[in-house]
């Protein structure tokens, strides 16, 4: 993690702001409140809930509900922060319930000071926050049961919802605590840190595959996404977008036609002051129908802007020639001199790596609703961002963010898309246009062509090898747009290495690798034209997603040069001196991992087949999980890949649920074999090509191989799993491809034409 | 104003006839387990049924399902205890979710027809369904685990049948 990030926001001390929230919550408006001090007097003629934590509350019926703070999109992490809370407490999983909170900052993540999800930080952050917390409502609740039974608190036994008094066989449950009004206890931040939490031979629910809460809700059709949002009186948007990504005006909106569009309203030209989006329009109808209708009938005239030649091939060309400036971008890492090292050193290579523009594509396409109520502008929709896209949804409407009140809702796919807040301009522009509910929906074009997109990456690499085959220098330029610069935000940011200004870190995270290598240069090179051409997007691992696709490359190119085993060279680099101590032994016992269980070097493969490794640091230095990839293809002479099998090894340290461990490490996997094989999106004229799932093709049933996955849980801090297993598999692929062929590619995807040429080359 | 029998009820719907079905059951009867994902056919996320086959309701439009019988996830089962259902659950099968109501309404129109399918005549059937977070494998595990279980239900019930 960037330890800048900490100080992301100061509206945790905005008390105006939550005096305001409170006021709100208590007419009943919003979700997510129930704990807050101050509400209950309003809703005291009700029996009382007990609200030992902000993170959640216990009912007088004895359900707990566990309010989430990070956006849950798939991984389940509103139900893991319930399983944390639950081990400590010790209720029962069946009295276990989940909400998603409002942008209230009190329930900003404890250790980054905002809402926002992502980098694979939630389980890694919040762990130790809801293990108090859930010890906390225990003290207070066995407390509160000493007090009705008159037995010493430190004699009672607490499982499964109930306190027992064993000597006297009394008992009382959370649900007869909380009715008898006696758990009182509350904490200071100081007594909450001075809390003795469980160790792990005491665990009895972390550990163990529950029940999803989420889960049932997902096969019956009763789980509220955004786009299912229904308010009283509500309209519907649909978005004109320009043919440009970005850069292009309105010049004029005809809606003569659009009029004769049963239940049309009114065609909204953006004026996006927050520079999200440029040259949109929303057709407002009585339904999404209608509003799809007068969407095609409008007639708007652009002025394209500055962007409207660039194309793929520009973007490329732009990024070699800013590797090729001796000045260019700024320096995240600086060890040695590897200028000097080559000039004395007995091998040296070179090879250029590139990345396609990615497309996220989250099956739900993006959308929010937006209602004006009073004061108060209430945004509905599924983000990950809610600190940030709540302001977004501020400066779209003219008002302070401290009006706006974000209604989280389940995400239908996040992927890194959700981090962005595009979709609150067109709702809420729209809504205060017509004085009604509006919620926008994006069709798929509206989604592809204008995703906050995995960027275009054009990275060089140089290493030099000393006459006994030891790696003694590697250069690595990395050039890109930079996503993370785009927000504005400047905690986000890195110091460079040369002191030559902030460098995006999220562009280059997973160069700093743990492998020993003297002298190091890893160079960040912002692609101004791509910046501004494609705003860019996190997009599922990030930087690792093209970082690793070099740096494991090369490793495996380094060690074909030397006439070393692949897998035994980065083994050798992975001795642990200095300041990879620690972090190079635990991934070289993932490498491990996953060459026994794949069964690597140990059978004769048929003719054409190969083996490839990888092995990466994701997500951050500082918050890596060990990953390592054995990757088992079949390449025929036409140059056509198989992928037949991926075997996957992953220290997480601790697992708080092995199933979802798993099903999360499958699905990333496999995001890597489809960002490695399957997807690719191109520019031209300025505007994205692909618009629908014909053009740009994710993985389906059919391409799906075998996945084998080990867990290693050797009972260091628990680490994140929802990304790491997607930057793996991509170089692991193309290293078994040269080892079935002896044919090296360079660029993602990986093309049968591209493998036939360099198998002949 | 069209009629439509959906899930075993009548419902008249203000909508015009070249309405997609889509959106007349996700805003006119505001039936939201089946999905939007692109509008062209290629996902599968809006997946019902109509006379029991598996069809895409953003293609389908209202004029073309008069007078027959749709059934969308909410009428799948009368309590989520389709075999299918208790399966996904059973296997953890959905992360993000979005797709699965589609995914499991295609999943019934195979197994109504064919209650003991291969793998590659699961995955043939399937394919059309895009799963952005790649639960493939559990899909293809729950479809075999509820197919196993209607075999086995059926079987049961045919014992039980007076020779």
């Amino acid at each position: 993690m960037n330890e800048h990030v900490k100080s992301v926001t100061a509206e945790t001390t905005d008390l105006s702001r939550r005096s305001f929230l409170v006021g709100t919550a208590a007419t009943g408006l919003v979700l997510g409140y129930a704990g807050v001090p101050g509400i209950d007097a309003a809703s005291a003629a009700a029996p009382a809930n007990f609200a030992p934590s902000v993170w959640y509350s216990i009912s007088p019926d004895g359900l707990v509900t566990v309010t989430c703070g990070k956006a849950d999109m798939g991984q389940h992490i509103a139900s893991t922060l319930a399983q944390i809370v639950c081990e400590e407490l010790g209720a029962k999983w069946s009295d276990m319930r989940v909400q998603l909170a409002s942008n209230d900052p009190k329930f900003n993540d404890p250790v980054l000071g905002a809402q926002i999800t992502g980098g694979s930080w939630s389980t890694m952050m919040n762990f130790e926050a809801m293990s108090r917390a859930g010890a906390a409502g225990r003290i207070a609740l066995t407390e509160g049961a000493a007090a009705a039974m008159g037995v010493p608190a430190s004699e009672l036994v607490v499982r499964d919802s109930m306190i027992v008094h064993p000597k006297s066989k009394k008992q009382m449950s959370f649900a007869d605590v909380v009715k008898s009004g006696k758990a009182t206890k509350t904490f200071t931040p100081d007594e909450l840190k001075a809390i003795k939490l469980k160790t792990p031979d005491q665990y009895t629910m972390i550990g163990v595959s529950v029940p999803q809460l989420d889960i049932p809700s997902k096969t019956n059709g009763t789980a509220k996404y955004g786009i299912d949002v229904m308010l009283p009186g509500m309209v519907y948007g649909a978005v004109v977008t320009p043919p440009v990504r970005f850069g292009a005006t309105v010049k004029s909106v005809d809606d003569s036609a659009a009029k004769k569009v049963p239940g049309f309203i009114k065609a909204v030209t953006l004026d996006d002051k927050t520079a999200t989006t440029s040259g949109w329009v929303v057709a407002v109808a009585s339904t999404y129908a209608n509003a799809k209708k007068a969407a095609q009938a409008l007639k708007i005239a652009y002025d394209a802007g500055p962007n409207a030649k660039v194309s793929s091939e520009t973007l490329l060309d732009e990024a070699k020639r800013l590797q090729k400036l001796d000045d260019s971008g700024q320096f995240f890492v600086k060890d040695g001199d590897p200028n000097a090292a080559f000039g004395s050193a007995a091998k040296v290579l070179e090879a250029e790596y590139t990345t396609s523009i990615n497309i996220h594509a989250p099956l739900e396409p993006m959308n929010a609703t937006a209602e004006f109520k009073g004061d108060i502008l209430h945004v509905y929709s599924g983000n990950q961002f809610a600190t940030r896209s709540g302001a977004i949804a501020a400066g779209a409407a003219g008002i302070d963010p401290k009006f706006v009140v974000m209604h989280q809702m389940w995400l239908g796919g996040g992927f890194g898309r959700r981090l962005d807040a595009d979709m609150m301009v067109p709702a809420v522009q729209a809504a205060k246009a017509v004085g009604k509910p509006v919620k926008v929906i994006y069709s798929r074009e509206n989604d592809m062509t204008m995703d906050f997109s995995r960027p275009l990456t054009y990275q060089k690499v140089k290493a030099g090898v000393d006459g006994d085959g030891k790696l003694v220098a590697i250069s690595h330029d990395v050039v890109s747009a930079w996503p993370t610069a785009r927000w504005g935000i400047p905690d986000f940011l890195t110091p460079s290495v040369d002191k030559k200004g902030p460098l995006d870190s999220f562009t280059v995270n997973g160069a700093d690798f743990f492998y020993t290598v003297p002298n190091h240069y890893v160079r960040a090179i912002k692609n101004e034209l791509a910046h501004n051409a494609t705003p860019s997007g996190q997009l599922r691992s990030v930087a690792p997603g093209w970082t690793f696709w070099a740096v494991e490359s090369m490793i495996d190119e380094i060690a074909a040069a030397t006439g070393k085993d692949p897998a035994q060279f980065r083994i050798s680099l992975l001795d642990g001196a200095g300041k990879n101590d620690g972090g190079a032994q635990r991934l070289r016992n993932t490498l491990l991992a996953a060459m026994g269980l794949s069964g690597y070097g140990t059978r004769q493969l048929p003719k054409g087949e190969g083996m490839g490794v990888a092995c990466v640091s994701s997500q951050e230095r500082a918050s890596a999980s060990w990953t390592a990839c054995v990757a088992h293809v079949a390449v025929a002479p036409s140059g056509a890949v198989t992928v037949k099998k991926l075997t996957v090894a992953t220290d997480v340290g601790t697992q708080v649920h092995p199933d979802n461990i798993r099903a999360q490490v499958e699905g990333a996997a496999l995001w890597g074999l489809s960002l490695a094989m399957y997807e690719k999106a191109t520019l031209k004229d300025g505007g994205i090509e692909q618009t629908n799932f014909d053009g740009y093709t994710p993985l389906r049933m059919s391409q799906t191989p075998e996945v084998a996955i080990a867990v290693i849980a050797n009972g260091e801090k628990a680490t994140g799993v929802g990304e790491p297993a997607v930057t793996v598999v991509a170089p692991a692929i193309g290293n078994a491809i040269f080892n079935a062929s002896g044919a090296r590619v360079r660029a993602l995807p990986i093309t049968a034409e591209a493998v036939k040429a360099s198998m002949k080359a | 104003m069209p009629t439509l029998t959906i899930n075993g009820r009548s419902l008249s719907v203000d909508a015009a006839n070249d309405t997609p079905l889509l959106w007349a059951i996700r805003e006119q009867l505001q039936m939201t387990g089946t999905k939007f994902g692109c509008g062209a056919g290629l996902c599968g996320a809006c997946t019902v049924h109509v006379n029991g086959e598996a069809v895409r309701s953003c293609q389908t439009m209202l004029s073309d399902v008069a007078g027959k019988k749709i059934t969308t996830i909410e009428g799948l089962s009368a309590k989520g205890d389709h075999p299918l259902q208790k399966a996904w659950i059973a296997e953890q099968v959905p992360q993000c979710g979005y797709c699965q109501s589609g995914q499991i309404m295609q999943a019934a129109s195979l197994l109504a027809k064919n209650p003991n399918p291969t793998k590659e005549e699961v995955v043939a059937h399937m394919d059309g369904n895009l799963c952005r977070c790649m639960t493939y494998s559990r899909i293809q595990k729950a479809i075999m685990r509820a197919a196993s279980e209607m075999r086995t239900a059926s079987a049961t019930s045919s014992e039980r049948r007076p020779t």
